[in-house]
């Protein structure tokens, strides 16, 4: 059994409206990573449909925002709230935002 | 509209073997809204990839949790393996298999245990422990440890089991299987049990799609899917089926639960009777150059394992999303409207992990 698992580029304008339609497709979200690379993040959000996989893959500079998908996915806000404080990701209106009080650690982006 | 009060629970309760905290707001004793806070035990385990090379990475993997060792040093062996193109000799693939059921089993009767413990059932606790210690008991011959098993390597197992321990195996499951007809008796059928479980914590298959929820707890919503049938280890070739209830309430939790140990004895048995001869591993040459995303069902649910490599032998990202973090959203969601009273039962039937979750 061999099902598909890709990961899509997609640039910071096509992101929320591809977001849009994996929720409008019935596509579960199933994890959201942040890698720290040369000069910014590279943002993995997956989903999974039965057994196949899509991941939108979105590389952001390192002071860039983005916007938070706990609108559409409401059920992300504590993966997104991990790579804002751990990674320092800047994402807008996370709901709810714990402003970096997710996990009691005393250093500041500890996986930058 | 009665007054709201916010109710502080946990990070230490009872119920809960490791620390997580809830601010409930409730209108008398009906709870309308959850706020959930982690965070006590972080350890930063994923950043630790950048420090250890590869193959020394799976001792940790392990270490993430005691539970779930088993399947966290599986689940970043495939992922390496998959960037690495490594192919598994078949009898690691089954051996592999045979260990995560163990794990499913030794997991399911804690769960078990610690429900019966939350409803104030002592007998039926120390009965599902007491079973328990069979399967801990059998990782200890096979693998030389009850809790950290140490069996995954990258290229397949360090240990074999010759014929007489998985013999052993058998008989154990076999044991078990009749022991656990009363346990799951009183679990399924028993007036106390269902005064608690019947009806508490519904979640909606609507709901457990929208916010994520993984493992048992979908499944007990309806919702078929199980991540072994993606084919990993020797599940390919086993028959696995996707144990649903259609309830989505805590007791449909617990019957999921409870049928996929029967399950597990059968997959067992499966296994040990095609288990192929040959060797367990391949040997590893190079370094993983390259990313990947591997699922696999833990007992507690799907997880999701990353893997970044950059040609050496330390790995640039290490990710792992644990069923417990997936969890925790759709749990957020069924406390709305339950009372404070069965707040305890309802935690607990996301069979939660916080060692994971805060890896």
């Amino acid at each position: 059994m061999d099902y598909k698992s890709e990961i899509k580029k997609v640039s910071t304008a096509e992101f929320f409206p591809a977001v849009i339609m994996m929720k409008g497709e019935n596509w579960r979200l199933v994890q959201i990573c942040a890698t720290t690379v040369e000069n910014g993040y590279e943002m993995s959000y997956s989903f999974c449909k039965d057994y196949e996989m899509v991941t939108l893959r979105l590389d952001i500079a390192e002071d860039q925002e983005i916007a938070s998908i706990t609108q559409v996915y409401p059920c992300a806000y504590l993966q997104e709230n991990e790579a804002a404080e751990l990674f320092g990701v800047r994402i807008r209106n996370i709901s709810p935002d714990y402003k970096d009080n997710l996990y009691r650690i005393d250093k500041e982006t500890p996986f930058k | 509209m009665a007054k709201r009060s916010i109710v502080p629970f946990g990070p230490q309760h009872p119920v809960l073997p490791e620390p997580v905290h809830l601010d409930l707001v409730l209108e008398d004793e009906t709870v309308v809204g959850a706020i959930p806070s982690i965070g006590y035990i972080h350890r930063g385990l994923e950043k630790l990839v950048e420090k250890r090379d590869f193959k020394q990475y799976v001792y940790i993997a392990e270490r993430i949790c005691g539970i779930c060792s088993c399947g966290h040093g599986l689940g970043y062996c495939l992922a390496v393996e998959k960037v690495m193109d490594i192919e598994v000799p078949d009898r690691a693939r089954y051996l592999r298999t045979i260990w995560l059921e163990m794990s499913r089993i030794h997991s399911h009767l804690l769960w078990l245990g610690l429900l019966a413990d939350a409803m104030g059932f002592e007998s039926l606790f120390m009965e599902s422990w007491r079973l328990r210690e069979k399967i801990l008991d059998m990782f200890d011959e096979t693998a030389g440890g009850r809790i950290i098993h140490s069996v995954n390597c990258v290229g397949g197992v360090q240990k074999d089991m010759d014929s007489s321990m998985l013999q052993d195996v058998l008989r154990a499951v076999s044991d078990l299987e009749g022991e656990m007809k009363p346990v799951v008796d009183t679990f399924l059928q028993d007036y106390t049990v269902q005064s608690r479980l019947k009806g508490t914590g519904i979640l909606t298959k609507e709901d457990a799609v929208a916010m994520g929820a993984v493992g048992p707890m979908m499944r007990a919503s309806g919702i078929e899917y199980d991540a072994r049938l993606l084919g990993y280890g020797a599940y390919n070739e086993l028959t696995v089926e996707p144990i649903t209830s259609t309830e989505g309430d805590c007791y449909g939790r617990c019957e999921v639960r409870l049928k996929e140990l029967f399950q597990s004895f059968d997959l067992i048995r499966e296994a040990v009777g095609k288990i192929p001869q040959g060797p367990v591993s391949v040997p590893v040459k190079g370094n993983p150059s390259g990313e990947y995303f591997v699922r696999i069902e833990q007992p507690r649910g799907e997880a999701i394992y990353y893997i970044k490599g950059n040609g050496t032998k330390y790995l640039d990202r290490f990710r792992l999303r644990t069923p417990t973090t997936s969890n925790i959203p759709p749990m957020v969601e069924m406390l709305k409207g339950c009372q404070l009273a069965d707040v305890p039962l309802l935690i607990l039937t996301i069979d939660p992990c916080v060692s994971c979750t805060e890896r």
